[in-house]
């Protein structure tokens, strides 16, 4: 990459996904309406609380004049405490992300970034904070934010199956972690333990191909990853069917189990079903109290 | 070759390859189908998962037996297999194949083409040299033996004859054998003289065989009359069971097209070789049989052409003297009656009687005058083809009948009184007849001796004389005259119809020359001397199949040849025809007798038919493609890839497989939907068009002022119009439209020459066009503002008749409302329609001219109509017109106007009429 032509070139065929990428994250997210964050409870914020009689330690300025007019004593006006939440992302690159079963189905990480980054205008829009997990962008508030996301959400893995990345967690924060967890299952069981007793809540989003779920195949067929380093070879597809199911419902259940004990949220998402339904899901997952 | 039952192996050496079929089996056996590679991140969940049965992994046992049949079919196919192999006959040497080829070939002929090839083909694979002849037509230098392949080429030329061998031919064809050769012998299974010896000279020469197929073989006869009744009969070989065939008559129906016109069944009795019945016809339709067939036989010999035997002529006989009471043997007509009675229908009655029944000929015997009705109602018959023979008598001697004038029905002028010679009172002998020239009809018939003339009428010596004379008296006196008129002919015969005046119609003659004027028809026998110095021209003939071609290019065939009755290829059989006589030449004669022939005991006798050999080579191979069609599928499904993701692709492929090389979609018809829409929408409703100038504005406004008009008429008037289009003048076409609206764009191209063609076909077919130049006339009819010099520019090539200002009684001003103005937006008064034609007057009384029918087909003005007229969506007016109340009913005209405008379009000059008279009068202060 010390070559400045093709790191241009890199540069520009990475930008060029950007836009379209960034464009159906703004519209996946302005489906949602913004709902309320109040804290319902006096705080710094923008929108009225209640009067309180003013205390010794008030400052002068922040007397409520106007109210204070109308009776003897000095009101002062509370706000409402808002406080905005940190959520970061987690989005899987591997290479098992890369897969589409047909030419009218999109790939696992694309419906992972956009939802990922529908995700990020939302609650940027909201106030929060967001970021990615690891050091390369903190969770901050602004648009700015978004673009620099998108640039890094864009990267890829070479791996088959990436571990989540728990770096940078900040404590009593919010994660997301989108990722098909097809991989080994024991990373993701570390990072979630970890992330609960750092007390994080959260939402894990399982991105599956419908193939993934049907596994229509029969016949003599030798199934690979995507980088072709793990290979299976069977003589009769067909009879696999049932013997994968179960093992995906297992793993899926495992998911739910693991999310429930560490009070994160678990849903499944197909990239042939709407992205909205999962971008409300994971709005409202993160919504709830930790 | 090997032989297997009835199969045989053109290469049985192959078949060998079908022991390495179980090798095959194990070799296939031992191959699992190729896996798939699939892409699936799904992997790490199936890491560990084992196969439960390990069979796939070998070839399924159905594939292996339908792979193996592929390979056995393509073995045996290869190795040549033949069902029903000929068996190779005996012999070497060359081989003479001999078809009868006659008349009584055609029912089988393509069955015999068909076995000279198989016997060719067998000869061609044994190397013999051969030749085909046919007896019908054997090769003058004898049999030209060549090898089997040029021989088979030559097949297709091989015809057979309507005829049967002659035997000189025949005598002559044996003397030119030489060297020694087989022969097979086509039979066509009638027994002739001629076989016998051509069979001896055959075996002479080498071993015979005769292919022969025991079959009935029918030829018809001759129709005959007798007794008022056709009578049919037919021949047949061998004579078996009983054994019905239908005949049909078959002739021209009065619309000229060939029909059957009767049908009867002839039956032949048990052990019968002839069968007869007998077939009533009306004469009407009798006369129109040209010939008799049996019903589905395919053979010249099934086929009966009919000539004027069978055709009988009527014929009228009117006799002078009314009633006069007289013995029979006096009577004028007694011998024509005696001599025509046999071959011809008589008809009796008065000459408009008789004209109405359309007679071939009418004989008037002794009739020296008729009326001038009569005259002309006998000479246009006679134009029409009728003969017209007259006899003298004692009445047309007396007359003045032809004698200072040719009358037009006499072939000559008369002198007075005729002659008289040989009488009692009178000197000389009776004269006798001179020969009859070569000119003559009765050129040919033998003069008698004892036929003498004493009385008859004279012809006066004229310039046509001797053309129409044609028979004379020994010295040279004519007896009989002809003269042709139109297509027909009159004929006088100078002596009288009986006895009295000669002995002519005593005579043998008498009824020859009747014959030859085809007065009478011929009698069934032809006479050698009653044809002798005649030439006969063929019409029609008959090819073996009994099919009838038309031989009128053919030479003429003499009388004599016709008389001698062989038929052969100097006569084939036909019609023939001489100048107002036919005689049809048959293939089975009156006592045509059929004969099976009979075989010596010592030639080997086959049948014709034999089972065809089939080579089964195709088949096989094509059987063998198909089981590897199914075995592609087969191990797709085997293998899996009928399913998964790539299933869709494997569908198509096969789809596109197995329908091959299906037809092409028809391409769309030529009519567009685009351009049918279109026409849908014009035509379903009156709808009022306007010309799309290319200018968004006046496009606009030209439709909302249709629209608003539209509404007007909608609410007014029994006029329902549609929503207005806008029309291109290059695309669309105009004739939908009774109505168009043409805004003057100053700027606008002018229309294409095809829109102009358009644009004059539309005129001239009763559209009507209305310019607006929208310039309010400012420059009187378009001489000075931009619009008027383009409306002068598209008018210079429009088919626009002469203009007028509407003048004060036009329809326009009353098709509706009663108008004198014509306002739009701006109020000018020169408006200009057709002009009215130069002659109208106005009549008294009446308040307008009598003004030409029709619809002006353009209205020019400058008005600005389409603004005045324009209402929005909400059916508000668009634009003001005039100022105030005053505008408003300036407004209301303008609608009034365009009201009136269509009026006129759809109606015409219908207000022309007197429906307002009282009204108009009383509004013109008169």
């Amino acid at each position: 990459m010390t070559d400045p032509l093709a790191l241009r070139a890199a540069a520009e065929r990475q930008a060029s996904t950007l836009p379209p990428l960034l464009a159906a994250a703004t519209h996946l997210a302005s489906t949602v309406i913004l709902g309320d964050h109040g804290r319902r409870r006096a705080g710094t914020g923008d929108t009225f609380w209640q009067y309180r009689p003013a205390q010794v330690t008030d400052h002068a300025r922040s007397i409520d004049w106007r109210r204070s007019a109308r009776s003897d004593a000095n009101f002062v006006q509370d706000k409402e405490w808002q406080i905005a939440q940190s959520v970061a992302l987690w989005i899987d690159r591997g290479a098992s992300m890369r897969f589409a079963s047909s030419d009218k189905l999109p790939q696992k990480a694309t419906v992972a970034r956009t939802l990922a980054l529908a995700c990020a205008i939302l609650l940027i829009r909201g106030g929060e904070r967001v970021g990615l997990t690891g050091t390369d962008l903190p969770p901050r508030r602004g648009t700015a934010q978004i673009g620099q996301m998108a640039t890094l959400l864009a990267a890829d893995d070479d791996a088959d199956y990436a571990p989540p990345d728990t770096r940078g967690l900040l404590p009593q924060s919010r994660a997301v972690f989108i990722s098909d967890f097809l991989g080994d299952i024991a990373p993701v069981e570390h990072a979630l333990t970890r992330a609960a007793d750092a007390g994080i809540g959260g939402a894990l989003v399982q991105i599956l191909d419908p193939q993934e779920e049907a596994f229509p195949f029969d016949g003599r067929t030798v199934f690979e990853s995507m980088t072709g380093a793990l290979r299976h070879e069977t003589l009769k597809a067909g009879d696999l069917r049932q013997r994968y199911l179960d093992r995906l419902a297992a793993r899926k259940d495992r998911l739910t189990t693991l999310a429930r004990t560490t009070g994160w949220q678990f849903s499944t998402h197909h990239t042939d079903a709407p992205a909205t339904v999962a971008l409300l899901w994971l709005y409202q997952s993160l919504a709830q109290p930790a | 070759m090997f032989t297997l039952g009835p199969l045989a192996f053109m290469a049985p050496a192959l078949l060998l390859g079908l022991i390495a079929l179980p090798v095959l089996w194990i070799l296939l056996r031992a191959v699992p189908p190729a896996p798939v590679r699939r892409r699936f991140p799904g992997v790490a969940l199936l890491l560990g998962l084992t196969d439960a049965e390990s069979q796939s992994d070998r070839t399924p046992w159905w594939l292996l037996l339908l792979r193996l049949a592929a390979v056995a079919a393509v073995i045996i196919g290869f190795a040549g297999p033949v069902l029903n192999p000929q068996a190779a006959r005996p012999g070497t040497g060359p081989l003479l194949i001999i078809a009868d080829g006659t008349w009584a070939d055609a029912r089988d002929w393509e069955a015999r083409i068909d076995r000279i090839d198989a016997l060719l083909i067998e000869a061609a694979r044994t190397d013999r040299s051969t030749a085909v002849v046919t007896l019908t037509d054997p090769p003058v230098d004898g049999p030209q033996f060549q090898p089997a392949t040029a021989t088979a080429q030559g097949l297709p030329n091989l015809i057979h004859a309507a005829w049967e061998p002659d035997a000189a031919q025949l005598e002559a064809f044996a003397d030119t054998l030489t060297g020694d050769f087989d022969t097979l012998w086509l039979s066509d299974g009638l027994a002739r003289d001629s076989r016998a010896p051509l069979l001896a000279a055959l075996e002479a020469r080498g071993t015979v065989t005769v292919f022969q197929t025991p079959r009935s073989t029918l030829a018809l006869r001759p129709a005959r009359f007798e007794e008022g009744n056709i009578l049919l009969s037919a021949a047949r070989t061998p004579t078996g069971s009983a054994l019905s065939v239908p005949v049909q008559a078959i002739g021209l129906d009065p619309s000229g097209a060939e029909r059957v016109l009767a049908s009867v069944d002839l039956a032949f009795a048990a052990g019968d070789a002839v069968a007869e019945v007998a077939l009533s016809l009306p004469p009407e339709l009798r006369n129109r049989v040209s010939r008799f067939a049996i019903a589905a036989t395919l053979s010249a010999g099934a086929i009966s052409l009919t000539d004027d035997a069978l055709r009988r002529r009527e014929v009228a006989l009117i006799a002078g003297g009314g009633d006069a009471e007289g013995l029979d043997l006096l009577s004028p007509l007694y011998y024509l009656r005696e001599a025509l009675a046999p071959t011809a229908d008589l008809i009796d009655g008065t000459i408009a009687d008789v004209l109405l029944a359309n007679p071939d000929v009418i004989v008037l015997a002794d009739v020296a005058t008729l009326s001038e009705a009569e005259t002309e109602g006998v000479l246009s018959w006679v134009e029409g083809g009728g003969l017209l023979l007259r006899f003298a008598g004692p009445r047309l001697a007396a007359s003045d009948t032809g004698r200072m004038a040719e009358d037009p029905l006499l072939p000559v002028r008369l002198r007075a009184g005729g002659r008289s010679v040989g009488g009692t009172l009178s000197w000389g002998e009776p004269k006798a007849l001179a020969p009859f020239a070569d000119t003559s009809p009765f050129f040919g018939l033998i003069v008698p001796d004892d036929v003498t003339v004493s009385s008859q009428v004279v012809a006066q010596p004229d310039p046509t004389l001797a053309e129409r004379s044609i028979a004379e008296l020994a010295d040279g006196t004519p007896l009989v005259t002809r003269r042709i008129i139109g297509q027909g002919q009159v004929v006088l015969m100078h002596v009288t119809a009986n006895a009295e005046w000669s002995t002519l119609p005593l005579s043998g003659l008498f009824v020859q020359m009747l014959e030859r004027l085809a007065v009478s028809s011929r009698t069934a026998t032809t006479e050698e001397t009653a044809l002798d110095g005649t030439t006969w021209l063929p019409q029609a003939q008959l090819d073996a199949f009994g099919t009838l071609t038309d031989a009128t290019s053919e030479a003429g065939i003499a009388g004599e040849v016709l008389a001698a009755g062989t038929i052969g290829p100097d006569l084939p059989p036909g019609l023939y025809a001489s100048e107002d006589a036919s005689i049809a030449v048959n293939v089975a004669g009156p006592d045509t007798v059929l004969t099976t022939a009979q075989w010596p005991a010592g030639i080997t006798v086959e049948g014709v038919e034999t089972a065809a050999e089939t080579p089964l080579k195709g088949w096989l191979l094509t059987a063998a493609l198909a089981l590897l069609a199914i075995d592609v599928l087969a191990s797709l499904a085997v293998g899996g890839r009928l399913r998964g993701p790539r299933a869709d692709v494997a569908a198509a492929l096969l789809v596109a497989l197995l329908l091959g090389l299906s037809p092409q979609p028809v391409a769309a018809q030529t009519g567009s939907p685009a351009a049918d829409d279109f026409a849908l929408a014009a035509t379903s409703a009156v709808v009022l068009a306007y010309v799309a100038t290319g200018e968004a504005a006046t496009d606009e406004v030209s439709e909302a002022g249709l629209r608003g008009l539209s509404d007007v008429l909608f609410r007014r008037t029994a006029i329902e119009p549609a929503a207005p289009m806008g029309i291109d003048l290059d695309t669309d076409e105009l004739a939908f439209f009774p109505f168009i609206y043409w805004p003057v764009v100053a700027n606008a191209p002018l229309p294409s020459r095809e829109a102009y063609a358009k644009l004059n076909r539309y005129l001239a077919s009763g559209g009507m066009i209305l310019f607006d130049t929208r310039d309010a006339d400012t420059a009187r009819f378009g001489s000075g503002s931009p619009e008027g010099r383009q409306l002068q520019a598209i008018a210079r090539t429009l088919d626009i008749p002469p203009l007028e200002p509407i003048p004060q009684d036009h329809v326009l001003t009353r098709t509706f409302y009663l108008l004198q103005d014509f306002p739009g937006r701006t109020d000018s008064r020169d408006v200009w329609v057709e002009a009215s034609a130069v002659d109208a007057e106005q009549a008294d009384g009446m308040p307008f001219r009598n003004l030409n029918d029709g619809v002006t087909p353009v209205v020019i003005g400058g008005n600005d109509w389409a603004r005045a007229w324009a209402t929005g969506q909400n059916g508000a007016p668009l634009f003001p017109v005039g100022r105030g109340q005053a505008g408003e009913i300036q407004r209301e005209y303008a609608y009034r106007f365009g009201v009136n405008l269509i009026m006129h379009v759809l109606t015409g000059n219908y207000k022309s009429d007197q429906v307002h008279v009282p009204d108009l009068l009383e509004r013109l202060g008169q």
